[in-house]
């Protein structure tokens, strides 16, 4: 069980939030050619290591956070909201590192 | 009989004497016995047959790696099989039965199966049954159901499960899991530093190794008095200390799962109390302080009753006063067996010691001497004697590297086997983190934890004696307090990882002759030969190993034979062990019950039941539900001697003939707010809503980003910046979802807000010929005459209850059942008043409450799609809706709706079905097939049916190749080919009633 710390609700369990996707994908412009939507709807990256991805905490805030995930340790090393004018009302768009994910071990 | 209660000694209360039943007998135990140190204090040596071989088995551990003591607990709904009596906390009337055998454990006729070892062997059932002779699926059915009879472990009840179970979410800063003696150091050491700690501990008494070695002192003081400090120093902290409590995995960011077994040991449990509770603890560090697990050498007939580990013997003595024996020999490889074997023979049994080496250091042996262990030098044992219980050892003289020559019998009833020591690594291989081959302890330590917040302590960290483990244990507190920024103090270096003494790499004792059958895991019945029976047919990666043989399947996961079986892989490859592979081991630890898993969360209390907030008076007329999704929908509401089919075609008749209402509640309702609402409901529908007017209302369609339909409904636009969208019931949630994703991260600069109303509103359709009747009257401010309130309008006013008062309602003229109709939505509170001011005027004008049943025979006599038709696969111009879509913006979808595939001409598209024949009847999800072409998908499928009134016939909605263009008026087969039915079918409009939508709009 992963756990996020949600810049709104603080530190939650993973079954508060729901996967919603690749983080890097850039949506084009609704009357863009064809080859860009088929490549932003059906293309994906299966990267091995940190990963840009969208949560929602729907069991929560309800925001869409940006989570940089490892795919293979499920460590988090950033959260923010997505929505950029409310990573910059909550004051946490930079970066913000769990505790979690760094305590490391010694 | 071999094994008796010692006079004296042991941690358990002589005074309280329990009775217990063993298979229909009773006998008697002590207050802080196990059911294992029971029986074997009681003489019973035989408690379990063996899963493929029915071979009579006893105690052999005192732990969860029990192999051999698997028993039935309980009679009736509370049975529960496989039971180790070696974890079962014996109490007062405790019932016990052995399982795998009939008519008993002595007298088992499986046995026979033991007869047919050989066709047993590994992959024998893969071979012979799903190769030579199971080439159809049936015979292998046939063949595994006898297979599965003959092995096999204990049965579980078919009852439902009488007890209860909670799930406990908890948090802590420090979890040390083990209360040995680096478990105690290390819990105690981190609440003095004023960390909030739980220790937890499997076993019902506190102590770990400590309960089995009585005599050491640790840190100056006696086992006893240290205990006790240390446990005095964590509560005075506010140290919590869960025992009978498994932590049975880690899991992802420090999470610990832990499983509390709450009422088995108490005698007359309060009904309230649940039996066992899974403790969700979110730690912010992990002390793993978890032990070692002794493993035995396999040599002939290894698993005969009296064999047993060397550690348990003295286990036994020591924290039970139950000698397993009068005369034990110790078979053993590893000089921490000395220490054991001292023990035993201290408390006056009869000690042999087999030792390997030819030179045994001086120290053992005067340990050895001093005790009274007779000690034979270059010895190992061959075979075990006594089919029902161990009555003698044939022990031969060591050549090397396992290898011997038979020598003589010694006579003994108790075989104490010690293969060295593996530190229980389990939980951090739950992490993923690979163990790693130690040549000094031949056992696999821990790897390194990483980035995990888990520390390792005391032997199962390679730390075994007593003192290392508690200085250990302190480290690795110390090294957690700095980890949570708690540091400062001097602090301890951990004791790097060494033996207790030597460890002789022995796995396996064979000789020439004869052929032994040693056993490697006895819980599976794997042998020695399976395993090289494996390596020769090319099974050698250790994964392939365990599916081919089964080895470290069972319930003990492997703690018994794993490095055993490793080491056999090895020398059959000629590799080494590291070579060969690491052992990975997933949660649990030790098996948990399902009940636990489920907590609460059984029956109605698996999901949230939603019932609309008209639901009782639905009820109150007798009204019939159906689920959809966690929905309870009313279905219809039958008169007496009416069944669903007559009830909601009566129902679906009178909408048509004067009026009805039905309740629509459950539909997704989602207020859009702001000054760019319209601009972004404009992208989301595919028709255009940009300059849809105030007051009006809008059949809308949603594609998903691919060009496939996702969802239906209305919007109605309430002022400038306000609109009231409603979805499908199914789609509530995932269109809220879609929405607020392209709001939070697609659009962010649109101002937009949106809520779920879904809750807060609640609605009911009027329809039918008189509905503007029903409702003329109903409202303050809102007209209902056909020019100030046209097709598609909107109004908000105040609905005059019965009884006096208004409450506040929204209003739009929309139809899905194709007469004259309204939807009219209060908020949640106001419903019941709502419904029953207008079931009132409905029923004086004739009219009935309907249900979805007629709903749907409504919809679909008009053609309307709903979800079975947008089913994820169709596009708008299949369910020929393609002319709604605007061509003259963008929007979601419209570009990868032009997909080559999504547009071309023999796409399945929507048609109406009529049956050929007067009378029959069609099945929703029949294949329509072209006359004379009855195959493969044919040209399309069925998806809606309704037996309808005004037809006077089942009518239907489908999807064929070609549409109406190809197949108007022309008859195809409608095939089922699950009951073997077909049925002829014309193709029609699906617009059966009313096609030019007279009725709605006039
Ligand atoms: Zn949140």
């Amino acid at each position: 069980m992963i756990r996020i710390d949600c810049p709104f609700c603080g530190l939650r369990d993973h079954s508060e939030f729901t996967y919603e996707g690749d983080a890097t994908v850039q949506y084009p412009a609704l009357d863009a050619p064809m080859e860009d939507w088929y490549e932003a709807v059906f293309l994906r990256e299966n990267p091995r290591g940190p990963h840009r991805e969208f949560w929602r905490h729907v069991g929560g805030c309800g925001s869409f956070l940006e989570v940089v995930r490892d795919t293979v340790t499920h460590e988090i090393t950033e959260v923010k909201l997505a929505h950029p004018g409310m990573a910059a009302a909550t004051g946490k768009a930079a970066a913000k590192t769990t505790e979690k994910a760094t305590g490391g071990s010694e | 009989m071999s094994g008796f209660r010692l006079s004296r000694g042991g941690r358990i209360d002589r005074a309280k004497r329990l009775a217990f039943e063993w298979d229909g007998s009773q006998h008697y135990g002590y207050q802080g016995d196990t059911l294992a140190s029971a029986l074997l204090a009681n003489g019973e040596r035989i408690l379990g047959r063996s899963f493929k071989y029915h071979r009579p088995r006893g105690v052999m551990s005192a732990g969860v790696e029990e192999s051999g003591a698997l028993v039935h607990l309980w009679r009736g709904a509370r049975r529960i099989p496989n039971a180790k009596a070696t974890q079962v906390e014996l109490i007062q009337g405790l019932e016990a039965f052995g399982q795998n055998a009939w008519p008993n454990v002595r007298i088992d006729v499986g046995a026979v199966n033991s007869l047919m070892g050989r066709f047993f062997g590994a992959g024998f059932y893969y071979k012979t049954f799903m190769g030579v002779l199971g080439r159809q699926t049936w015979e292998w059915m046939f063949f595994e159901k006898i297979i599965r009879r003959a092995a096999g472990m204990g049965s579980a009840s078919k009852e439902p499960d009488p007890d209860h179970y909670e799930i406990v979410n908890d948090h802590c800063d420090v979890a040390v899991i083990g209360s040995g003696p680096a478990g105690l150091a290390a819990a105690e050491t981190a609440a003095q530093a004023g960390l909030d700690v739980v220790l937890i501990e499997q076993d019902f008494a506190l102590g770990g190794s400590l309960l089995s070695n009585v005599a050491d002192t640790v840190e100056g003081d006696t086992v006893e008095d240290w205990q006790a400090g240390r446990l005095a120093g964590l509560s005075s902290k506010g140290g919590r200390v869960w025992n009978r409590t498994t932590a049975f995995g880690l899991y992802d960011h420090g999470v610990v799962g832990c499983l509390e077994r709450v009422t088995d040991h108490m005698v007359d449990p309060h009904h309230a109390i649940p039996r066992e509770r899974m403790r969700i603890l979110r730690a912010r560090r992990v002390i793993m302080a978890t032990g070692a697990l002794e493993r035995p050498i396999a040599f002939g007939d290894n698993d005969r009753p009296g064999v047993m580990l060397g550690h348990a013997v003295r286990t036994y003595a020591e924290r039970f006063g139950v000698a397993a024996g009068r005369r034990i020999v110790y078979a053993a490889c590893n000089d921490e067996a000395y220490d054991d074997a001292a023990s035993v023979a201290e408390k006056g049994l009869e000690v042999t010691l087999l030792d390997p080496r030819e030179v045994v250091p001086d120290h053992l042996a005067a340990m050895a001497d001093e005790a009274g262990v007779r000690l034979l030098k270059g010895y190992v044992p061959v075979e075990a004697h006594g089919r029902r219980g161990v009555t003698g050892l044939m022990i031969g003289r060591h050549l090397g590297g396992g290898k011997a020559r038979s020598e003589r019998e010694i006579g003994c009833d108790t075989i104490a086997v010690s293969g060295g020591w593996n530190p229980a690594v389990h939980l951090l291989s739950h992490r993923g983190v690979r163990p790693v081959w130690s040549d000094r302890h031949l056992a696999f330590l821990p790897g390194d934890a990483g980035r995990e917040p888990i520390h390792v302590a005391g032997s199962a960290a390679g730390v075994p004696d007593t003192e290392g483990a508690a200085l250990s244990g302190r480290a690795v507190a110390e090294a957690a307090l700095r980890a949570l920024g708690k540091g400062g103090a001097k602090s301890r270096k951990a004791p790097a990882a060494c033996p207790a003494g030597e460890t002789q790499p022995i796995y396996e004792v064979r000789v020439k002759a004869p052929k032994l059958k040693s056993f490697v895991d006895p819980q599976n019945d794997v042998t020695a030969d399976d395993v090289r029976l494996a390596e020769r047919e090319g099974y050698v990666s250790v994964e392939h190993l365990k599916r081919y043989t089964t080895l470290g399947m069972s319930t003990d996961q492997g703690k018994i034979g794993n490095v055993i079986g490793m080491a056999l892989m090895a020398e059959a490859t000629g590799k080494t062990i590291p070579e060969t592979g690491t052992t990975t081991f997933r949660p649990p630890y030790t098996p948990i019950s399902m009940g636990a898993v489920a907590g609460t969360e059984r029956g109605t209390h698996w999901r949230p039941t939603r019932r609309t907030p008209m639901h009782a008076a639905h009820e109150k007329l007798g009204g019939k539900f159906v689920d959809a999704g966690a929905w309870k929908r009313s279905w219809y509401y039958p008169k007496t001697g009416e069944n669903l089919t007559t009830a909601s075609m009566r129902e679906a008749r009178i909408v048509r003939d004067t009026v009805g209402m039905v309740d629509v509640s459950t539909l997704g309702k989602i207020q859009v707010q702001g000054p760019d609402a319209a601009e972004f409901l404009n992208r989301v529908y595919s028709n255009a809503f940009a300059k849809l007017p105030v007051g009006k209302a809008r059949y809308g369609l949603m594609l998903r980003v691919d060009g496939v339909v996702f969802d239906d409904g209305t919007t109605w636009r309430l002022s400038e910046t306000e609109f009231f969208m409603t979805t499908t019931t199914a789609n509530a949630g995932p269109v809220m979802l879609h929405l607020a994703n392209l709001l939070q991260t697609w659009w962010p600069d649109l101002r937009v807000h949106i809520s779920s109303v879904s809750d807060h509103w609640g609605g009911v359709a009027v329809a039918g010929p008189k509905a503007r009747d029903v409702l003329m009257d109903a409202f303050e401010g809102i007209d209902f005459a056909d020019q100030a309130f046209p097709f598609m309008g909107v109004r908000e006013g105040m609905l005059k209850v019965a009884g006096g008062g208004t409450v506040p309602a929204r209003v739009a003229r929309l139809s899905f059942s194709g007469e004259r109709a309204w939807e009219v939505f209060c908020p949640a509170d106001y419903c019941p008043a709502m419904w029953e001011t207008l079931l009132r005027k409905v029923q004086a004008a004739g009219g009935v409450p309907y249900g979805l049943e007629a709903l749907d025979i409504l919809r679909v006599e008009k053609g309307h799609v709903t979800a079975r038709e947008l089913d994820g696969r169709t596009t708008a111009t299949d369910c020929a809706l393609g002319g709604m879509e605007s061509k003259k913006k963008s929007y979601i979808g419209s570009v990868l709706k032009e997909r080559e595939h999504l547009t071309r001409r023999d796409r399945p598209t929507l048609v109406g079905l009529r049956p050929v024949t007067e009378g029959e009847q069609m099945k929703a999800g029949s294949i329509l097939c072209a006359q004379g072409e009855v195959v493969g998908d044919g040209l399309g499928w069925v998806s809606s049916i309704a037996d309808s009134p005004v037809m006077g016939e089942r009518i239907g909605l489908g999807f064929v190749r070609g549409g109406l263009t190809q197949w108007d008026g022309k008859t195809i087969l409608a095939e089922s080919p699950v009951d073997g039915k077909s049925v002829e079918v014309k193709v029609v409009s699906p617009h059966f009633f009313d096609p030019d939508g007279g009725r709605m709009h006039g």
